[in-house]
């Protein structure tokens, strides 16, 4: 009784554990590539649905460009991402130490009009495609660093 | 930034050969893109079904692709993987474009 017990009290832990993945990475396109595939092939990212793995790859790869671009203009550094599974949410925090937010402040991330052809917008999708797809996002500038929380549902 | 093309009759179809079009390759796809469309034809189409993930930054880079091309030279997609179609379908970009759900059989590379 005793053991059955024990097994079922593991099977449960085994079945819905929170999971955690880290990563460091330098700021530049190739390091967001790499780096993406290495978050994508690991746990928690590897075992949800390609569906939830697509969101999480746009938004993280849209964030971690903006970081490159906007928080590291023309200088390297360092960016950290932790991911965290809790069925049903996956939580996302990415901290870099570069430039703030301009006026501390996320950008709205509207998208343009597409009515005119020869104007089409080349740009502009980022912060529109991270606003979408995830359910929360909170930005912090605490002395140097930025830190940039948010989530989704994983179901 | 591999891509590869080939004339069918009036449709100049372009393999795009590698995994992703993102920050890191946006740039080098604009400029051989460039290069593949000079050969004249009617209709474009790109083929992007290796393509497994494309970033606002590749987005952009196809609708640079699309507004490259003379007035009434159309760019056209097919084989969209799918999480390039989400991306394509949240920004709306499936207005702008004519999307094939594949490549047709007559079209698809000898290889």
């Amino acid at each position: 009784m005793q053991a059955d017990l024990c097994r079922f009290a593991v099977m449960t832990i085994q079945t819905m554990p929170p999971v955690r993945a880290r990563l460091r990475l330098a700021s530049d396109p190739q390091a967001v590539r790499d780096g993406l595939r290495q978050l994508l092939a690991a746990a928690p990212l590897c075992d949800l649905s390609e569906d939830v793995r697509g969101s999480a790859e746009i938004v993280l790869a849209e964030v971690l460009n903006n970081i490159v671009e906007h928080a590291y203009p023309g200088f390297a550094g360092l960016i950290d991402v932790t991911l965290d599974y809790s069925h049903p949410t996956l939580s996302f925090e990415v901290v870099d130490t570069g430039h703030a937010m301009p006026c501390n402040r996320l950008p709205k991330g509207e998208l343009a009009d597409l009515d005119d052809t020869v104007e089409l917008p080349e740009g502009g999708f980022g912060w529109f495609l991270i606003r979408n797809l995830t359910n929360g996002l909170a930005y912090s500038r605490v002395a140097d660093r930025n830190t940039l929380a948010f989530w989704m549902d994983a179901q | 930034m591999e891509l590869t093309a080939d004339l069918r009759g009036e449709i100049l179809v372009i393999h795009a050969l590698e995994d992703r079009i993102d920050a890191a390759s946006a740039i080098q796809f604009k400029d051989r893109m460039r290069e593949l469309t000079q050969t004249a034809s009617q209709r474009v189409v790109l083929d992007l079904s290796r393509v497994a993930f494309v970033d606002s930054s590749g987005l952009g880079a196809v609708v640079a692709a699309l507004k490259a091309l003379a007035p009434g030279r159309k760019l056209e997609l097919a084989g969209l993987t799918p999480t390039v179609q989400k991306v394509f379908r949240l920004t709306r970009m499936e207005q702008v474009f004519t999307i094939h759900d594949q490549l047709p059989q007559s079209l698809r590379h000898a290889s």
